[in-house]
């Protein structure tokens, strides 16, 4: 196990002589003055080299949907893994070469649920450049402020759950309340809360309503107490950092040869991020960092998550300063709905809003491959077209998956209730996964 | 084991940081050049190279595509170090073949690579596994196999992912396959409560554990008698 110093405050409710805290060294001193995690020798009794086969899930809370993982345990601790999936398979990618590609944005809300408006956006993206449209700056600044949203939503409900699977209740609480409000304004946006569908191929369904900018303010300005909160709770506290440190390591030639993405990637220590290296919606010109793990281990999943959370904040805060007024969609007829009080009253209008509806918009042949980074990683969207109003080929590139692939590398050699924070850190959604 | 340095991306490119790319043309934009060092490299193998909305696209010859990718990860001029994607593409047009696709990406240059390979119609769905270079095409590839019925020579685990092991109705993705499947809802329902729910683990996962004799005892006669589980 990797030997590493973490400063721990929150160890015990005791006070000392000067009526702070008192400090309980729960953990080992590591000979150089500072304290180490390192496992207590336990007496193991002789299993005579028995092996145990446990069946984890698919019905299972902690498995974050319906993940299924049979473990072979020697003892307590792991000796092999099989990951068992598809139980939530729906065919998604099939059904999307039956569809208009406005009609498969849908479609993108019900995979990565927790991301549904991010999805939405990373579709748009890739079916405008299938058709070759520039969006307008409005819009692009919509689709930054939408995507980072959905980015602080889905970090807060992996942030909750994270804390329930280890034994932490309240940062659940905390971290669900503020979620609460993002649902809310998202709802005041698209009218609805989780399958959202807010984009359209060369716009957005609906600008934002008067007054909504005044709410998201709002939240950019209080967010970031309950983000001090949660901080202070949790990473300085000895059980937190006990049940994380040195648990799932992966090295960053690792990471990379696994395919890992997003801040799995990054807590292994290598500075990929898709919205720095190969940007959209002119990301570049945000300031904000890419934070960078340096163990590879779940505690620097959980710091580099938690800091993207922050930076998500100030990439909001810029967006809002600078949303300019304008128009939101594209103005050409072929591809956008005119408004309805036109398609009701003139000709012309009525016979596109016509075409758009009933044969749908139609991109050259040819393919895309737009990449965004996702909550959870590098999610692709890889469509070909034939020239007709349907996709031949609709393929989601999807960043937990690849992230799960590595999870029987991760959790053999620990204990079993390590690998429960081990897969809590990988922020799997099965929906994604399965599709 | 302590602390990593931080791998920076884009360690090996030259100019500026990247901007997010403007208008497009449809094929008129400049190719990566990792195309003009495979084709000096590779010769006939590299069959042609286009440009679609800023993407290149190699059509490489199915019989050299491991050499090709296994040169494009490890040569220092390419590193291609990080496989985002393996799928496959069917047309509507029965007459064009099936086409694998892999999405390599360079992060030391900050490049982007699809790289095609086309299966001629009649011939056996077969490639060559990229797994011994890039782990991450374990399941990509695993995937691939389920949707389409490729078989990727060299993968060790090669068995459905999505759907499950028993599953008759062959290969979902594929243009002859129907949107509702194959069989019937009774059918399909049918198959459905034939399934011995006892039988939760697949053989392979029974003998690692030799937990086979502490099985209920028809669960075992089935066993024996060959009788496979999966889930």
């Amino acid at each position: 196990m990797a030997r590493r110093t973490v400063e721990v405050e929150l160890s015990t409710t005791g006070l000392d002589a000067q009526g702070r805290p008192q400090r309980v060294p729960i953990l080992t001193d590591d000979g150089g003055g500072g304290l180490a995690l390192q496992a207590p020798p336990g007496i193991e009794p002789d299993l005579n080299g028995e092996h145990m086969l446990i069946n984890i899930g698919p019905q299972h809370p902690a498995t974050h949907g319906v993940l299924r993982l049979v473990l072979e345990l020697d003892g307590e601790t792991v000796v092999r893994c099989i990951p068992h999936i598809g139980y939530l398979h729906c065919g998604f990618e099939k059904i999307g070469e039956y569809r208009q590609y406005n009609q498969i944005i849908c479609w993108t809300d019900r995979e990565d649920y927790l991301n549904s408006i991010g999805n939405n956006v990373a579709f748009a993206l890739g079916a405008e450049r299938l058709f070759g449209i520039e969006i307008t700056e409005r819009c692009k600044v919509l689709r930054v402020i939408a995507s980072e949203l959905s980015r602080i939503m889905s970090h807060l409900v992996w942030l909750g759950t994270f804390c329930i699977d280890i034994g932490a209740f309240t940062p659940f609480l905390w971290a669900f309340q503020r979620r609460e409000e993002i649902y809310r304004l998202i709802e005041k946006w698209v009218g609805a809360r989780l399958t959202t569908s807010a984009t359209r191929v060369g716009g957005m369904a609906a600008d934002i309503p008067s007054g909504w900018m005044d709410g998201l303010r709002q939240f950019i300005r209080t967010f970031p107490h309950t983000l001090d909160e949660i901080d202070r709770v949790l990473t300085k506290n000895a059980i937190w950092v006990g049940r994380t440190v040195g648990l799932g390591v992966m090295t960053p030639e690792e990471a990379i040869n696994w395919g890992l993405s997003g801040p799995m990637l990054r807590a292994s220590g290598v500075d990929y991020d898709v919205r720095k290296d190969f940007p959209y919606l002119d990301y570049e010109t945000y300031d904000f960092e890419v934070p960078v793990g340096t163990n590879g281990d779940v505690y620097d999943r959980y710091l580099v998550r938690f800091e993207e959370l922050r930076q998500s904040v100030r990439i909001l805060q810029q967006a809002a300063d600078r949303l300019p007024d304008g128009p939101v969609n594209i103005d050409d007829p072929r591809v956008i709905l005119p408004p309805k009080s036109k398609a009701t009253s003139e000709m012309e209008s009525m016979i596109h809003h016509f075409k758009v509806v009933m044969e749908g918009p139609r991109p050259p042949i040819g393919e895309s491959y737009f990449a965004v980074e996702s909550p959870k990683g590098e999610k692709g969207y890889y469509m070909v077209s034939d020239g007709t109003a349907k996709p031949v080929r609709w393929r989601i590139r999807p960043p937990s998956f690849v992230n799960l692939a590595a999870i029987p590398k991760m959790v053999e050699g620990h204990l079993l209730s390590d690998v429960i924070a081990i897969n809590a850190s990988i922020d799997i959604v099965m929906g994604e996964i399965d599709r | 084991m302590s602390r990593f340095e931080v791998v920076k991306t884009g360690a090996s490119a030259s100019g500026d940081q990247p901007s997010t790319q403007k208008k497009l043309s449809h094929r008129g934009e400049p190719a990566n050049p990792s195309v003009q060092a495979m084709q000096q490299k590779f010769g006939g193998a590299v069959k042609r190279a286009e440009v679609i909305w800023g993407e290149t696209v190699v059509y490489v010859e199915p019989a050299s595509v491991h050499d090709i990718i296994r040169w494009l990860h490890d040569d220092p001029s390419q590193r291609y170090d990080f496989l985002s994607d393996v799928t496959a593409v069917e047309y509507r047009d029965s007459e064009v073949p099936i086409e694998v696709v892999w999405h390599l990406r360079s992060l030391p240059f900050r490049r982007f690579l699809r790289v095609k390979s086309q299966i001629p119609k009649g011939q056996p769905l077969e490639i060559a596994s990229v797994y011994d270079i890039y782990r991450s095409a374990d399941w990509l590839e695993r995937e691939c196999y389920d949707m389409f019925g490729i078989r990727f020579r060299g993968h060790p685990d090669l068995r459905r992912i999505l759907m499950w092991e028993q599953y008759k109705e062959g290969f979902p993705l594929r243009k002859d396959f129907p949107l509702r499947g194959r069989f019937s809802r009774s059918e399909q329902l049918r198959q459905a409560l034939a399934q011995n729910p006892e039988a939760r683990y697949s053989m392979e996962e029974l003998t690692i554990a030799d937990a086979f004799a502490e099985l209920p005892n028809d669960m075992r006669e089935r066993l024996s008698k060959g009788e496979r589980t999966g889930e």
